[in-house]
């Protein structure tokens, strides 16, 4: 299993920012094929997905329907093209199959199926995603198995009802082994939050959740965070993760906060230099 | 309690009226059955397993059955999210809850992936006297019009037990609808055979062919027997499977009687109704047809006996509308 250091005590957080830096570039470049797409939000969760499918989930890329195997279900379906990179660099599909991202008859899509390999639900109708995870931990649980199931959800989805139905549903049935990541990226189809969700964190320990709050681009954090939500305490756990889209592309995170990013043909070179740049300075 | 509230409470009891055996909560108990084969079946219900029957599953496996609550959006997720891990989830509550309120759920978590969750839906049609936020009149459908997933009415207590058995031998998405409580045995156990899909011819007739669903195949088979005796030659097909439709047997059924009448429990927009006339037309097929159903309204309140006879359901309107059928 390509994972670099697995539940580690003493995870080697620079590996966990080096894959993080080559899920950046693997966004950035299926974004420049299209011209366009979630390139801010995809930017923003990378080093939640680098943590996970490097150091937090347990699973096999070679034997994908292991039962056994933590599950992982982006809800935000349009997040996509951040999995398509997680699941390249994990070796679940080709890397050079990147690049045929959004184009017709592609695996991937911009918006997920559960047809492409490594994908666990379809993701995309914003609010479906935390009951199914619900389902998937009550059924692990009534197995008797080791598997736990994690969740990314986002905040402009917390402004569906479902979501709380599930949350609050995950909180009665104590579910343990279900694990929320919740993306505070603070933008939604129409732009910058149009419905105050605050305080997020506050909201989902009322819900019975065990509850924490970190910088979602601060690797040493989200280990921390993920580390501190394996305790099997009787509930289930939520992490709230602050993140900035387009993070590692300074010119993008400056960017008026939007949706959907459209990137001018000739803004590439300079974005793509900026982003190297950048990805150079990151070691602690 | 006044004949007139025992029927709002109660719905669909009136066969102990109709002089019909009865089989108490035979949805149930055939899950009970199965359950004790098939370790992988769990039961769901949003707040409502006393009125779907479930309880017995509840009872004879605690640790397999989860009631979520007011919530039906997340009963359907959550049984989707069980069937990701190899369960057979049945899960229950009405159907106007079901099918209005947890549409997109039914369609993206179930259908869109052929996910293995059985809906099982209370109070449909009109069997209820609780009005419009009660009366499962369009549920049909709205759920046949959603791809991939298998849409059943089901006649009487025979069928239902019979069907239970057959949606969990089937694998994926399928809405069910229920009968609850005494339900009346109208077909026989030892001679009829459920199988999804199939529509079953249950009485010859050449005059006119009566095609029907649900609990209305037992109106229709009353209608029939009392035209019989009037010297008129009615016959029954009964379809209790909506999707997929069986075209094949009702255009030869068609073809084997002058005008043809549907009889289903169901507005005639988008039910059997229209299902005859599409798959008939599609066939080059044609014959005088009369819908019978509901009208293209929502229901008041009232009992259920009178709110049936005032909407054409009851088998004195049904025996009308075939003896009239031009």
């Amino acid at each position: 299993m390509p994972r670099d250091n697995l539940h580690s005590e003493t995870p080697d957080l620079n590996a966990l920012r080096f894959r993080a830096t080559n899920l950046r570039r693997h966004v950035l470049e299926m974004a420049r094929g299209q011209g366009q797409g979630y390139v801010g939000q995809g930017l923003g969760i990378a080093d939640l997905l680098a943590a996970l499918y490097f150091h937090e989930l347990r699973y096999d890329p070679r034997n994908l329907t292991w039962p056994d195997r933590d599950r992982f279900l982006l809800s935000t379906g349009h997040y996509s093209i951040a999995l398509w990179a997680a699941l390249a660099e994990a070796g679940v599909i080709p890397v050079a199959e990147l690049t045929s991202y959004g184009t017709d008859d592609s695996r991937l899509d911009m918006s997920t199926l559960d047809t492409t390999p490594g994908v666990e639900i379809i993701g995309g109708s914003l609010g479906q995603g935390l009951g199914q995870g619900v389902g998937m931990a009550l059924g692990l649980r009534l197995d008797g198995a080791p598997a736990r199931v994690f969740v990314e959800l986002s905040d402009g989805e917390m402004q569906e009802g479902a979501t709380w139905e599930a949350a609050m549903a995950a909180g009665h049935f104590k579910l343990d082994n279900l694990v929320a990541l919740i993306d505070c990226n603070g933008i939604q189809a129409d732009g910058p939050m149009v419905l105050n969700m605050e305080p997020v964190a506050d909201k989902w320990r009322a819900f019975g959740w065990a509850t924490s709050e970190i910088d979602g681009n601060d690797m040493a954090a989200i280990v921390a965070a993920l580390r501190g939500a394996r305790e099997a305490s009787g509930q289930p756990k939520a992490i709230v993760l602050r993140t900035t889209p387009g993070k590692g592309v300074p010119t993008l995170e400056r960017r008026e906060r939007a949706h959907f990013v459209r990137i001018e043909p000739g803004e590439w070179n300079a974005l793509m230099e900026e982003f190297e740049r950048t990805a150079e300075t990151i070691s602690d | 309690m006044t004949e007139r509230a025992r029927s709002l409470v109660m719905g669909q009891d009136e066969a102990a009226a109709l002089g019909r055996a009865t089989v108490e909560a035979p949805f149930g108990n055939a899950l009970v059955e199965l359950g004790r084969a098939r370790p992988e079946i769990v039961g769901l219900t949003a707040d409502l397993g006393k009125y779907t029957d479930i309880l017995p599953f509840r009872d004879a496996f605690p640790q397999r059955f989860f009631n979520v609550g007011m919530a039906e959006q997340n009963l359907v997720a959550i049984a989707a999210g069980l069937a990701r891990t190899g369960k057979i989830p049945f899960a229950t509550t009405y159907g106007v809850f079901a099918t209005r309120r947890a549409y997109d759920f039914i369609a993206i978590a179930c259908a869109h992936g052929a996910i293995n969750v059985k809906i099982v839906a209370g109070l449909p049609g009109l069997t209820t006297g609780y009005g419009g936020t009660h009366q499962a009149i369009e549920d049909l459908a709205l759920m046949r019009m959603i791809p991939g997933l298998t849409v059943i009415d089901p006649c009487d207590a025979t069928e239902i037990a019979q069907a239970t058995a057959a949606i969990a031998d089937h694998p994926g998405p399928v809405y069910m609808r229920l009968l609850r409580g005494n339900v009346p045995i109208v077909l026989d156990p030892l001679s009829y055979e459920f199988e999804i899909g199939k529509a079953k011819l249950l009485r010859e007739g050449h005059d006119v062919g009566v095609i029907s669903t649900g609990f209305m195949t037992e109106r229709a088979l009353d209608a029939a027997a009392t035209l019989g005796g009037r010297g008129m030659s009615v016959g029954v097909l009964h379809a209790p499977t909506l999707k997929p439709f069986d075209a094949d047997a009702v255009a030869a059924f068609a073809g084997s009687v002058e005008r043809l009448v549907t009889v289903e429990n169901h507005v005639v927009v988008g039910g059997l109704g229209s299902l005859v006339a599409e798959c008939l037309f599609e066939r080059g097929m044609v014959r005088p047809l009369r819908r019978v159903g509901l009208p293209d309204r929502f229901i008041e309140c009232g009992s259920v006996p009178v709110l049936q006879d005032r909407y054409g359901l009851s088998s004195e309107r049904v025996i009308e509308a075939v003896a009239s059928c031009p």
